[in-house]
């Protein structure tokens, strides 16, 4: 075990715990935060997604220890307070089935946004490839993201 | 005089009519203004359904729940419906056996067949209730009034109006129903009141917004891995490297280092928990332990097919024979014969099962996303050898369900360390015991033959299936035997062997449809154990019998949508096939079609199957990679009829899941094993349609009856989509697939 501090939407977090633990078990059992959600384990599903300085993270295998100073971002601290467009388009869409592979999708999406603004369908479609939709609600998240591309 | 009352100074001003007056019918009792306090949760009671709040709002209490297809806003469109209230005042309270009566969990497409159908009947009787009341309030007779938003007012004078919440608001129906003695799906309940007719219908049919879709993009609705309890540690379960191996000695000192670690072990079960989850995680990866040596359980997946061939028949079954099927096969011009097979699949939820226990004294709740929190709370207390009443099953979102995933072996697993520590507990399970563990869809095979005359038309049909059963383990979770804790401890199986078969309407002149279940490969704690995953059988049944029909079709030189319109039988079928085939801009053929640009086959095919009522087709168009094998389904067009439609966005949405998961099955998923155990344990060895492979577009077409009841939609798309893809990769190709999934591999292997 040993002290570390973690910058977690916009809020700097102490924690004592191993340096190899994966980040998700910091933010879900130390922080409490629950949209990273544990789905594989093994960074092929993307349910544990986090933004690390803008970039998405699978935080089941991202040892806490390896973030320093970096800033974390979850769902939580996407929209700064209130709905993050993504999350205005998911709505609108009615997106979720279960929901439970949602954190990854938001995530990766609206980072994908930040820098390909105006996506082709293909582009969307290879970005958005590591995740899984147990579901199936692939057709109405891609409406989401092209509609979240034009507000 | 204007009644215009609020609520304190009414209930003050009336209080002396409670006690005095009695309403007409036989089933209503007394106390016409309600219970102070809720009476008890029986089937029988109002109040076991619906509530009047204060603010004229109403509660539905649902012993079924939404699993993210929006049958809950169904539920509440409807019981708005009978008591002409705006949507928006009706919550559904879901899935809580401490709430509501046990009517049978997610199950089967039922939701809004039975469960929404109970509450809507339930609710047309607090209406008729909530009516008489207002006549004796207002001295109007019950049939000069009308109610409007939740108001009940004269039709001749609408100054003469009270509201339900100022008849009743807060208190409790305390009137009686008819019950039909059955607990689960087929509950159903009745009182006087009349449900409408579908020419008055104003919410039925409409798509307001689903309420749990705002939760769940903003990350604010707790799942059921969020639950936290007091005093809570964490737990995981240690399943066997073979299938049937049980633990022989372990080795306390591998995870001595591990803060607050224990280790729980009874007979085959062993467990590791600890108060932080990650050392849970820990002790579970680093625990010594030594196992059984067991013979190796599982055949040659190579040879599964064969081995269900050659295996003993447990049990058999079928439907009546239509007509005399031998003779008519014996004076046959023409006899057709193909064999099918398809292979156990895995439901792969999003996350792996957890459960927890929260211990009282003498009582416990447990939480879990299994389908059957009423059921599986009973499990639980068989678990904790509690009374069954004496633990509450709650249901909180879980990471996806299908069918009877692994949710319910961890409600066992939670279950039996509680009581084996006497701890509030939390399991979960990894990736690995997801996708290897959970119950599976079981593998089979189909063996189909036709008699045809000299006109081309099939005058005997004989579809014969051989496979594992679909109950090994059974759907409802409130007997230990059926979850891998139960069988880790010893308790005595109860397998139900049952297989189905094809329902659709195709008159032939003689019919014979029957099954055939073999023994598990291994009887107890088996992750081959086979059980419910959506539509259960009906993509492996659907795929060989909607397959072998296009085989006749082009075998015959006739065209498969007309084929299928000259054999059909009912009108709802008949127009869901024209109504896909004429959206689809369907092209008639009598050959495989093979039509090929560069390394790009493409094809168009159609199928069609009945569930339970509700009837659909499908034509898929898919692209086939001539080099790599790869099949995309690029359009897929659905023509459904399930009676009346209560809301058609989430009808649409939910057949657009289940599109896409059932393409994802039929090209992509197969559990494979060696002779030790299940091999495919993650989302690398069991593959799923991902982003790359989703459609490009899913046309619906939906057709309404508002004359007839409802009849499910949860599974029903899923059911032809096998058939419909396997069919147009043979208008592209020529290939006719008879073994799913149609895998890169499979396809260049037929292709070469």
């Amino acid at each position: 075990m040993a002290k570390m501090s973690l910058n977690v939407d916009g809020r700097v977090h102490a924690i004592d715990a191993d340096g190899d633990m994966p980040l998700l078990y910091a933010l879900r059992d130390d922080l409490g935060l629950k949209n990273p959600r544990f789905g594989c384990g093994l960074a092929q599903c993307g349910a544990c997604t986090v933004l690390v300085d803008g970039e998405p993270v699978r935080s089941c295998i991202t040892p806490v220890e390896s973030l320093g100073a970096s800033k974390v971002t979850t769902l939580a601290g996407l929209g700064n307070g209130k709905a993050h467009k993504i999350q205005e388009a998911f709505i609108a869409e009615e997106v979720p089935q279960c929901g439970y592979c949602l954190n990854g999708w938001l995530m990766t999406a609206a980072a994908f946004l930040e820098k390909t603004p105006k996506p082709s369908d293909a582009q969307i479609r290879d970005a958005m490839s590591g995740l899984k939709c147990r579901c199936g609600t692939h057709v109405a998240i891609l409406r989401a993201i092209k509609r979240a591309a034009q507000a | 005089m204007t009644l215009q009352l609020n609520r304190r100074n009414f209930l003050a001003s009336t209080g002396a009519l409670t006690v005095a007056v009695v309403l007409p019918g036989a089933a209503a009792r007394a106390a016409v203004f309600g219970a102070d306090k809720r009476p008890p949760l029986d089937p029988r009671n109002l109040s076991s359904y619906i509530t009047v709040n204060a603010d004229g709002s109403v509660i539905a209490y649902w012993g079924k729940m939404d699993m993210g297809q929006g049958t809950d806003l169904g539920c509440a469109q409807m019981v708005a419906e009978e008591l002409d209230l705006p949507v928006a005042k009706v919550s559904i309270d879901q899935g809580d056996s401490g709430t509501s009566v046990n009517q049978g969990g997610a199950s089967g497409s039922t939701g809004i067949q039975m469960g929404g159908v109970a509450l809507a009947s339930a609710a047309a009787e607090a209406r008729f209730q909530l009516v008489a009341m207002a006549s004796k309030h207002l001295g109007v007779p019950a049939e000069e009034l009308t109610v409007t938003d939740g108001v009940v007012h004269s039709r001749a004078d609408a100054n003469k109006k009270v509201s339900y919440g100022e008849l009743i608001g807060g208190r409790f129906f305390d009137t009686q129903l008819e019950w039909n003695k059955q607990i689960g799906n087929a509950l159903f309940v009745k009182g006087q009141g009349q449900r409408k007719k579908p020419a008055d219908y104003k919410v039925i049919g409409t798509s307001p917004a689903r309420r749990d879709v705002g939760p769940k993009v903003m990350g604010t609705i707790d799942y059921v891995v969020d639950i936290k309890v007091p005093g809570m540690v964490h737990a995981r379960v240690i399943r066997p490297p073979v299938a049937g191996a049980e633990p022989v000695t372990v080795d306390e000192a591998s995870v001595k280092n591990i803060p607050g670690v224990q280790i729980v072990r009874e007979k085959a079960f062993l467990a590791v928990l600890a108060p932080r989850e990650y050392d849970a995680v820990k002790a579970a990866r680093d625990l010594k332990v030594t196992w059984s040596d067991v013979k190796p359980p599982f055949p040659d997946q190579n040879k599964l097919y064969d081995h269900i061939r050659n295996a003993p028949v447990v049990a058999k079954g079928g439907d009546k024979d239509v007509g005399d099927v031998d003779a008519t096969f014996a004076g046959a011009a023409r006899v057709i014969e193909a064999t099918y097979e398809w292979p156990f699949q895995s439901h792969a939820s999003m996350g792996p099962a957890c459960a927890v226990i929260e211990m009282g004294q003498g009582e416990a709740t447990l939480y879990t996303g299994s389908q059957k929190p009423h059921f599986a709370g009973e499990g639980a207390a068989v678990m904790l050898n509690l009374p069954k009443d004496k633990v509450r099953g709650i249901w909180v979102p879980g990471p996806g369900s299908y069918g009877r995933n692994d949710a319910g072996d961890a409600v066992a697993d939670a279950a039996l360390i509680a009581r084996l520590t006497g701890k509030s507990v939390r399991v979960i399970g990894t990736r690995q015991d997801g996708t290897g563990w959970d119950p599976k869809g079981p593998a089979s095979v189909h063996k189909a033959r036709a008699a045809v005359d000299k006109d081309g038309n099939i005058i005997a049909w004989d579809f014969s299936s051989k496979g594992f059963s679909r109950l090994d383990v059974s759907s409802n979770e409130s007997a230990a035997a059926d979850t891998l804790a139960g069988q880790a401890i010893g308790v005595p199986l109860k397998p139900t062997n049952v297989f189905n078969t094809p329902e659709e309407s195709y008159r032939f002149t003689a019919k014979r449809k029957t099954w055939e279940t073999v023994p598990p490969l291994l009887d107890r704690g088996s992750p081959l154990r086979g059980a419910h995953l959506r539509d259960p059988l009906g993509p492996q049944l659907h795929f060989a019998s909607e397959s072998f029909i296009d085989e006749i079709a082009f075998a015959t030189n006739q065209d498969p949508v007309a084929f299928r319109l000259k054999h059909l039988a009912e009108p709802r079928d008949i127009a869901v096939v024209k109504a896909a085939a004429e959206k689809a801009d369907w092209q008639p053929r009598t050959s495989a079609r093979k039509q090929v640009s560069g390394e790009i086959a493409r094809g168009q095919g159609i199928a069609y199957a009945q569930r339970s009522g509700t009837r659909s087709a499908i034509v898929a168009e898919v692209e086939v990679n001539l080099k790599t094998g790869k099949v995309w389904g690029r359009k897929f067009t659905v023509a459904h009829d399930c009676g009346v439609i209560i809301n058609p966005r989430q009808l649409t949405a939910t057949i657009e899941g289940n599109v896409v998961q059932g393409m994802s099955r039929a090209i992509w998923e197969e559990v494979k094993f060696d002779d030790k155990n299940v091999t495919s344990i993650d989302w690398q060895t069991y593959p799923i349609l991902d982003m790359t492979e989703a459609p490009e577009t899913i046309d619906v077409v939906l057709i309404n009856r508002p004359e007839l009841a409802p009849s499910g939609a949860g599974e029903s798309s899923m059911r032809p989509l096998a058939a419909a893809v396997a069919n147009a990769i043979y208008d592209a190709t020529g290939l006719r697939l008879r073994q799913a999934p149609f895998t890169p591999d499979r396809l260049k292997a037929g292709l070469a």
